[in-house]
Formats: structure tokens, sequence, C-alpha cells
């Protein structure tokens, strides 16, 4: 009975989520995109969930993987190269267009490379002098981007780059409107089922993770680094795969991110976009993967919505609360008054995994 | 040579900034494990609690010479960030104490976040230009050039320290919340009141930071409701640099962080030929410190502790 019911919960959300930007794109396009941020907002909390969920490392530069994924596909698919390095322009006389299927594992592998390169370093370092060194990096890595346009203009500065193209495969485009069986998909809309796709594959390999040897692993560090150790976990290598399997998720998010934009600048990877991601995972319950989701649909997409129907209150107090200061407070509140509510999360994991709480006594 | 000096004299300076603040992160972290997200707001707002002061009293009471001015509005900023922070511990950290770890990082986030709107919408987001009070003819010291308010900067520093140390080394206070540190159940056992230490720390901290925020502001001239955030980050660096929890470590740490950035963006466009020029300045901090922290985990001065956060 129970189980039959859950069955059709799942397949009830399911066709919800099939038919969601259908009926947003045609009350306009600005609402699916702001699905579309959700998406990938879920796919990188997903991701940095491994490492401070499961692994309970805390991390606050992990914006520096989406970065990287997203100049990864910049770089290869937009006139960037070809522009500045006349030899790569001989190369490929019609332009740098690499395709997905070398793109993403690409991306994957440079942030997880990097992911590793970082944490090889640091791993000896207890919690908070983890927090502050991969928030450095993450500084150093925008800095770099923001800053490789001299003396050779590799990632065009703070200008970024522009003209990247919009994904495409299997012939078909993603940045144009197609139809299928009648029905009319805006390129927004295609993102989306694009990305809850990955969203689901994400979900998929997480929860099987969670479950796994490594998972186990993972949460056995969590909750105390000594005592797994002397049961024969290798901490090290254990550590350094949580932090190469999460800055993965980071680099193919960037690569979306980069190919749905079309745009990408040093501007979008700020410290405080890592801060928020974070808030993302512990908001909505640290490791437990609906809470994760639920954190990061939060986040992302309320202060969104909140934007368009702060117009009618921005003029009501005469222009001073304009709708970017009104977002600003009413997330500044909302992270405030729900972490004093539910400390643990709004959808915390049941009780058996104690995580970082119990951590100082 | 005298670039040398001179570079040594800003890196002084904009150390010793670096260290009132500093000593806020370290404190809060050496009695309640937080990292205080929220401190370099508070900053934010001494400095721009000081610049209203000063805007009126200039309107006010014309002819009142300049450091009577600023020593005013630096007492009062200093009381109005004390209060700040002793109502942000009460409300976002006090009850979370018992919390999963994570819990009061984030509203300590949110509470940064909060005060940096806050201040947008009282103060207007525009950069206000700080007046100069001091004189403004600089000293001249063997081919290098320093203001009176880097002297006062200095001068200032030195003075907060010295009473610094002494209120933890040698009063009853002190005593109190070096208990606190140690151990906050068996000092709660011998008769001090841990809520007590705790909100006094936060109100030291708080009235170092104000200190910090009036001279930043004083130094650059400028002041406006996102200043804390970057100095508050340094400041955060190095005091984990010095060895996180540790007095002395932040003030060793911050100098040091000060020198460091200062030199360096001096020397780097030289030492790179033109490659790497002073806008890496922002990133020798972090890469300083991950080299140091690589070869001592616990930061230059802290102290070996067993494998658990």
């Amino acid at each position: 009975m129970s189980q039959q019911k859950k069955i059709i919960a799942v397949v009830a959300a399911g066709i919800a989520l099939l038919v969601l930007p259908l009926l947003l794109q045609t009350v306009g396009n600005a609402w699916v995109r702001i699905a579309d941020v959700a998406l990938l907002y879920v796919l990188l909390s997903l991701g940095l969930n491994i490492v401070v969920g499961y692994a309970g490392l805390l991390d606050l530069g992990y914006v520096a993987f989406f970065a990287i994924g997203a100049y990864m596909y910049g770089l290869l698919s937009s006139p960037q190269l070809t522009e500045s390095f006349p030899a790569i322009a001989a190369m490929f006389p019609d332009g740098l267009h690499a395709p997905l299927w070398v793109i993403i594992p690409a991306g994957a592998g440079m942030a997880g490379l990097f992911g590793v390169l970082l944490g090889a370093p640091t791993l000896r370092l207890r919690g908070d002098y983890l927090a502050i060194v991969t928030l450095g990096f993450g500084e150093i890595i925008r800095v770099f981007l923001n800053n490789l346009d001299a003396p050779i203009n590799i990632t065009n500065g703070p200008k970024g780059i522009s003209s990247i193209d919009s994904l495409h495969f299997f012939g078909l485009d993603l940045g144009h409107k197609n139809t299928f069986l009648g029905l009319e998909f805006q390129s927004v809309s295609l993102y989306y089922y694009l990305f809850l796709a990955l969203v689901l594959i994400s979900i998929v390999i997480c929860h099987r993770l969670e479950l796994s040897r490594v998972g186990r692993a993972w949460m056995a560090i969590r909750e105390d680094e000594i005592a797994a150790k002397a049961m024969g976990i290798n901490t090290r290598n254990m550590k350094l795969l949580a932090f190469g399997m999460g800055a993965t998720f980071g680099g193919v998010s960037g690569v979306m991110f980069g190919a749905f934009q079309g745009f990408i600048s040093p501007e979008s990877f700020t410290l405080m976009e890592s801060v928020m991601l974070v808030a993302m995972v512990v908001l909505g319950g640290v490791g437990h993967l609906p809470g994760v989701i639920l954190g990061a649909v939060l986040l992302s997409a309320l202060p969104e919505v909140l934007r368009f129907v702060a117009g009618p209150l921005q003029s009501l107090t005469g222009g001073r609360l304009d709708a970017s200061i009104l977002r600003q407070l009413l997330i500044a509140l909302a992270m405030i008054t729900i972490m004093l509510m539910r400390p643990r999360g709004l959808w915390p994991s049941p009780e058996h995994g104690k995580s970082l709480q119990s951590a100082k006594s | 040579m005298d670039i040398l000096l001179q570079q040594i004299i800003n890196g002084l300076v904009l150390g010793s900034m670096y260290a009132l603040i500093a000593l806020g992160y370290t404190m809060v972290y050496g009695i309640i494990n937080l990292i205080n997200f929220a401190h370099g707001e508070v900053m934010m707002v001494g400095a721009l609690t000081s610049w209203t002061i000063i805007g009126w009293m200039q309107s006010a009471m014309p002819g009142t010479p300049g450091p009577v001015i600023l020593f005013i509005a630096l007492i009062i900023a200093c009381v109005v960030a004390a209060s700040l922070n002793f109502v942000i511990e009460k409300v976002a950290y006090r009850p979370l104490r018992n919390s999963p770890k994570l819990a009061p990082l984030i509203t300590a986030i949110g509470m940064s976040i909060l005060l940096q709107t806050l201040a947008m919408i009282i103060w207007k987001p525009n950069y206000k230009s700080y007046p100069t009070l001091l004189p403004s003819t600089p000293f001249e010291i063997g081919g290098a050039v320093i203001t009176p308010t880097q002297v006062m900067i200095l001068g200032v520093t030195a003075a907060s320290l010295a009473l610094l140390m002494w209120v933890v080394n040698y009063t009853k206070l002190g005593r109190a919340m070096r208990a606190t540190a140690e151990n906050p159940r068996v000092a709660g056992l011998m008769g001090v009141k841990p809520d007590m230490v705790i909100s006094a720390t936060f109100i030291i901290g708080a009235i170092l930071a104000a200190i910090a925020g009036v001279m930043y502001a004083s130094n650059y001239g400028t002041a406006q409701h996102a200043m804390g955030f970057l100095p508050g980050l340094k400041a955060f660096t190095a005091a984990v640099f010095g060895g996180i929890g540790n007095l002395a470590g932040a003030v060793v740490g911050a100098i040091l962080l000060g020198l460091i950035e200062s030199i360096g963006a001096g020397y780097i466009g030289d030492l790179t030929g033109g490659v790497l020029g002073s806008n890496y300045s922002d990133i020798f901090a972090f890469i300083v410190l991950i080299v140091v922290l690589t070869l001592r985990p616990s930061g230059l001065l802290g102290e070996r502790v067993a494998d658990r956060a």
C-alpha cells in the first residue's frame, strides 16, 4: 500500500517536473531561466555535498571548480583563443568549436585535477584551517582569471569571454527553438531538460556513493578521523577522492553554465558564490540529498521570484528598497532565522549519522 | 633603498590595521571555535558611524580642532560597534552554541550579508570621502615619507595592543577569558560565567574592530558599506597564519601579512620582468598562507592540537 503510494508520488513529481517548463514558458522565458539556474545550483550543491556533507571537509572555495569548468567551455568553443593565438586559428580554420563529448570530460577532468592538487597539500589541516585555505584557493583562481589578459590574452580579463557557442549534440542545437511532436520548446526549456537529466544522474551517483564502501569511509572520517584511520581506512586517499569527486561535479556544472549563459566573466565566480553554496548545503540539511536539493532550490529560486514580486513593494517604499537590496535582505534574514529555528537544516538526515555537529564538545 | 623603506612603512601600517581586526577573530575563535564572518562588517559599521559623527560635528560645531573630532568620533564608533556585536552574539550565536558546528557559521554569514545590506540602506551605497582631520604634511625619514595619520595608526595600534595584553594577562576578566578558552566546562565549575566572558570577548573584539575601521577610513580617505569585506578576509587570513586562537600569533601574522603584501606589490613587477603586476597583490597573502600551512599545519605560533576539529 505505502509502496504503491510512493510510486504514485514519484510518478506525479516526475510528470510535474517534465511539464513545468512548458507551463512556465507560456508565462515568459525569464521564469524558465529561474528554473534552469536553480537546477544548476542543485548540481553544484550535490557536488559540494560530497566534500562538506559526506567527508566533512569545509570547502569555501568550491566556486573555483565551477569557474574552471566554465572557462574550459568558454575557451574551447568561442573565438577567444583563435583571436589571440594565430597558431590556433591556423589549426582550426573555421573556428574552435569543440564538441560536447570532448568538453565535458575535459572540464570535469581539469576540475578534478585541480581538486586533487588543492587537496594534496592541505589534507593535514584541521577543519577551519582547511576552510581558509580553500577560500584562498578560490580567490587565487579568480584573480588569475581576472588578470590573465596580459601579457598574453588567455582569459580576456575582467571583460570576460563572450559569444560562446550554445550546446549542440546529435544535430540538436539547444540555442534555438525546436519543435517535437507538435510541441514548441524554447531554448531555455531544452536546457531545463538537459540540466534535469544531469541532476537526476548526479542524484543517482550521490545516492550510490552514499551507500557504498567509499561513502561509508567518508562518513567515518567525518565523524572521527583517528578512529577511521584505526579501522584501516586510507584517510588521505579517501579525502583526496572526496575533493576530486566534488570538484568534478563543479567542473561539469561550470561547462553547463558557460554554455547556458553564452558569456562568462570572473564576476560570476566570487567568494560570495562559494559562501552561498555552502549556505545552500547547510541550510537544506548537510549530507542529506533531499535536504541539499531543497536548500539549493530555495536559496537560488526564491530570491529570483521575489525580484519579480518586489516591483510593487519598491514603488510602495518610494524606491528606497530596490529589488536587489530587498533580495539580499531576505536572503540574510532567511539564513539567520532558518538556522536559529532548525540548526540541523530544513530537512536533515535521520538521527543515526551525526555530522559535523558533535565535533566540538 | 628608500623604496624598500617606504614599502616597509606602508606594510607596517597595513599590518597594524589587520592586527586590530585579526585579534577580534582570534579571540572569538579561541573561546567558542567560531569563524565570526560578520567581524569585518562590525569594522565597517564603526567606520561609517564615525563618518556620520564627524560630518555632524563639523557642521554643528565648526572650529573644533580635527584631532578632537576624530577622538570623539572614535569613542562613539567603539560604543556603537560594541553594542552591535553584543547584540549579534546574543541573537545569532548564543542560541546555537550546542548545535552542529556549521550552523553558527551560516548565521554568521547571514549576519554579514544583513549588516552590509542594512548599511547600504542607512548610508546609501556610494563611496563617501572621509575627511582628513590630522595635518597632512608628511614627515620624512631617510627618504621615505609617513603621514601623521599613519603615525597615529601605528601609535593607536600599539596602545590598543598593550591595553589588550594587560587586560588578558593581568585582570580578573582576562584570567576568566583564558580559562574559558582552555575549557569552558571546567571554567564554569571554577565560578567563571562563560556567557559573560563570551559577551565581553565580543565587546572587546568589536572595540578593536571599530578602531581599525576608523583608522582604515582615515588612511584611505574613503568609506563604504562593502569596505569591511576585504580587510576582514585578510585579517582572518592573518589570524590563521599566526595560529588561530593565539593572540600574539594574530599580531605577528597580521604584521607579516601587511609587510608581505606591500613589499610584494612593490617588487613583483621587477622580479618577474613585468609579467605579474601589483594587481596580483591580493593573492600573495593566500599563496604565503597555503605554503605556511602546508609546512606548519597549525600556523606560525599555533600549538599542535590533536587531530580533531
